[in-house]
């Protein structure tokens, strides 16, 4: 830890190489502890349906295990079911020094300012770990919640998906209703051990004047399993990301799924980026984004570091309005023998295909929403059932503020 | 049920059309027959309402209502109905989708799609990797649903297997109510350029298109064979 705290007092300053830069400082550092809740369903109404159109269920109602998290406050958490281990990052470092060993491993702390800042000042964050064989008969949920106006919140979170075990990860962060503007920074470390598969299904719901930057990664051993699905709807002001998936052994798989929506005066720049570094590794991205006056830049990186790896990025974005979508696919092949592509595409709904859905009865505006709808399918993420209705329900919830 | 009166057409400011006139009551089949580029599928596309297709001067009028500035969907709820030769791929949106927007939500969509041995195309993105043979059997399962008055056909025999030819044939008689013969009220304009259809199908009365106008019109059977026996350059000479 002392290195770490070495490493990061170094690079506190320290701008990361993609968008804009932010003072940290301007946002509030401390805030009230919040109380423990025995049952999520005592929180305020307006939060539970926040929570909600994040994919959290108050009632942890087809859950195996909860997390919640509200400004710098483990509010809950518990796992319903043996072998899954669900809890506050901090508890967790007491309870097993292991740990020490994967934090900061996948994620360099001197990676940027933000990952720096996360280590000199810390508010929990959560520790997922499924034990060797264990699989999730229900997905577990873990939300990262902004309650406080002007807060920031700078969390680490950790997932072990130890050997031959299976994890369906629900994560939803959102920032209260009544809240504009804030600061969300979270490193997540994945480790996904031999024939482990992790899907793991993020789905964000930010404000007008939130700032927000993740910083992930993950390491996929032999014939592990990573899958990402990342929905972000609502309006955020700033959200720069780019997860990483280093596939370190043979036959690992990783995919990532993104559905951005652009508003007016939000700008995001996302991307997914994977290492195809060991034997017969496979690797898929695919991004859906629109516009209707904000800015997406949409990137994608796959570096084939050996022969005999696969890897496909696919993106495409639509234009509804005024919006700007860069895309910005790379295709690095380090050796001989790598077998990648990409395809990447934007711009308008075609006319002909808005008249042939009026063809068959639907107005003009109907014949838009159900074009938008397909283009954000999620059938696409070939999800387990639970998780695909969680992004619908997501998807739905947006709709009125979308059309 | 359908008049259209000295129907003048432009594409991208072409004149296509150059004054069509066609009479269709109800319960009646008619067949439009023509040479490639003579301005069949521009007829039902105008008819049907698609932007392209722009109405300079004449009329459509559809159960005694001018439709010529009534948007597409307007026509389609009023009961026309159309099977494109070449739909776009809406991706994402599934056949089962169509199936439930053409009937406004009241159709079986897999007891429909077992008529027309589509139902595992249900879940599949509309018309994407679909042969031509399958877009015009799901066209046809879309019109199956919609269940329009005046079902507009554009070639829906070419692309179709021998195997399925009997089926399709067999779909256009149920959407035109050919099972009934005295109170029969669904009326149809087929285009064909084959005449193919005619196999599997009666026809009331039968037009010429050609260069943007109607050549000549009567008995389909017996314009069919004199296109077979001299083929479309008769009508120029026919026209003269």
């Amino acid at each position: 830890m002392e290195r770490s705290d070495e490493l990061a007092s170094v690079v506190l300053s320290k701008q990361a190489p993609l968008g804009e830069d932010i003072n940290v400082s301007e946002y509030c550092e401390t805030t009230e502890e919040r109380t423990y809740q025995e049952e999520l369903s005592s929180l305020d109404e307006e939060d539970r349906l926040r929570m909600r159109e994040v994919g959290i269920e108050a009632s942890e109602e087809g859950r195996s295990g909860t997390f919640v998290q509200m400004d710098h406050s483990v509010i809950h958490e518990g796992s319903h079911q043996e072998g899954l281990e669900i809890m506050d990052i901090t508890l967790a470092l007491e309870k097993y020094d292991w740990l020490r060993d994967y934090f900061w491993k996948a994620v360099p702390v001197d990676t940027d300012k933000y990952t720096a800042t996360v280590q000199s000042r810390p508010h929990h964050g959560y520790f997922i770990r499924a034990l060797p064989g264990v699989e999730t008969t229900l997905p577990l949920q873990a939300c990262l919640f902004i309650g406080r106006e002007g807060l920031a919140q700078y969390v680490h979170n950790v997932i072990i998906a130890e050997e031959g075990s299976k994890l369906d990860i629900i994560t939803g962060c959102a920032t209260a209703r009544h809240v504009k503007g804030s600061l969300h920074v979270g490193v997540s470390e994945f480790y996904i051990k031999p024939r482990a598969k992790v899907s793991f299904t993020m789905i964000h719901s930010w404000a007008e004047e939130v700032v927000v930057r993740p910083r992930t990664t993950s390491v996929v051993e032999e014939e592990g399993v990573f899958l990402s699905n990342y929905i972000c709807l609502k309006p955020v002001k700033s959200l720069q990301m780019y997860p990483t998936t280093k596939l370190v052994g043979q036959g690992a798989m990783a995919r990532y799924n993104s559905i951005l929506y652009a508003h007016t005066n939000s700008y995001l720049d996302v991307g997914s980026r994977v290492y195809l570094s060991a034997h017969c590794t496979r690797a898929e991205i695919l991004a859906r984004t629109i516009s209707s006056g904000g800015k997406i830049i949409a990137r994608g990186h796959l570096i084939g570091e050996i022969p005999e790896v696969k890897a496909h990025l696919e993106c495409r974005g639509l234009i509804l309005k005024d919006g700007v979508i860069h895309a910005i696919p790379e295709l690095e092949g380090r050796v001989a023998g790598v077998d990648m592509s990409h395809e990447a595409a934007v711009g308008k709904i075609a006319q002909e295909e808005i008249e042939y859905l009026m063809a068959k009865g639907l107005s003009g505006s109907e014949a838009i929403a159900t074009i938008v709808r397909g283009f954000m399918d999620v059938g696409i993420m070939g999800l387990p059932a639970p998780l695909t209705q969680e992004i619908d329900k997501a998807i739905k919830s947006c709709e009125r503020e979308i059309f | 049920m359908l008049t259209v009166r000295d129907l003048h057409v432009e594409v991208a400011g072409r004149e296509i059309l150059k004054g069509i006139d066609i009479e269709i009551r109800e319960g009646e089949t008619c067949i439009l027959f023509g040479p490639n580029g003579g301005g069949k599928t521009s007829l039902l596309l105008a008819l049907m309402g698609f932007s392209n297709y722009q109405v300079t001067k004449g009329e459509i009028v559809f159960k005694g209502e001018v439709i010529n500035d009534l948007p597409i969907n307007e026509r389609a709820k009023r009961g026309i109905g159309i099977s494109m030769q070449r739909p776009p791929v809406v991706r994402g949106v599934k056949t089962r989708q169509m199936v439930e927007i053409a009937s406004d939500g009241q159709a079986d969509a897999k007891e429909l799609a077992h008529q027309l041995d589509l139902i595992e195309f249900l879940d599949r993105d509309i018309n994407l990797g679909f042969s031509g043979g399958e877009i015009k059997r799901s066209e046809l399962l879309q019109l199956l649903a919609q269940s329009p008055d005046l079902v507009l056909l554009d070639e829906p025999e070419s692309g179709v297997d021998l195997e399925n030819i009997a089926l399709v044939g067999k779909v256009i008689n149920k959407l035109l109510e050919k099972y009934l013969h005295r109170k029969r009220k669904k009326a149809g304009l087929i285009i064909t350029h084959t005449g193919h259809i005619l196999d599997y199908l009666e026809a009331d009365k039968g037009y010429v298109l050609f260069d943007g106008q109607i050549g000549c019109q009567g008995n389909p059977r017996e314009i069919l064979e004199d296109i077979r026996r001299r083929g479309y350059e008769a009508c120029t000479i026919c026209r003269r």
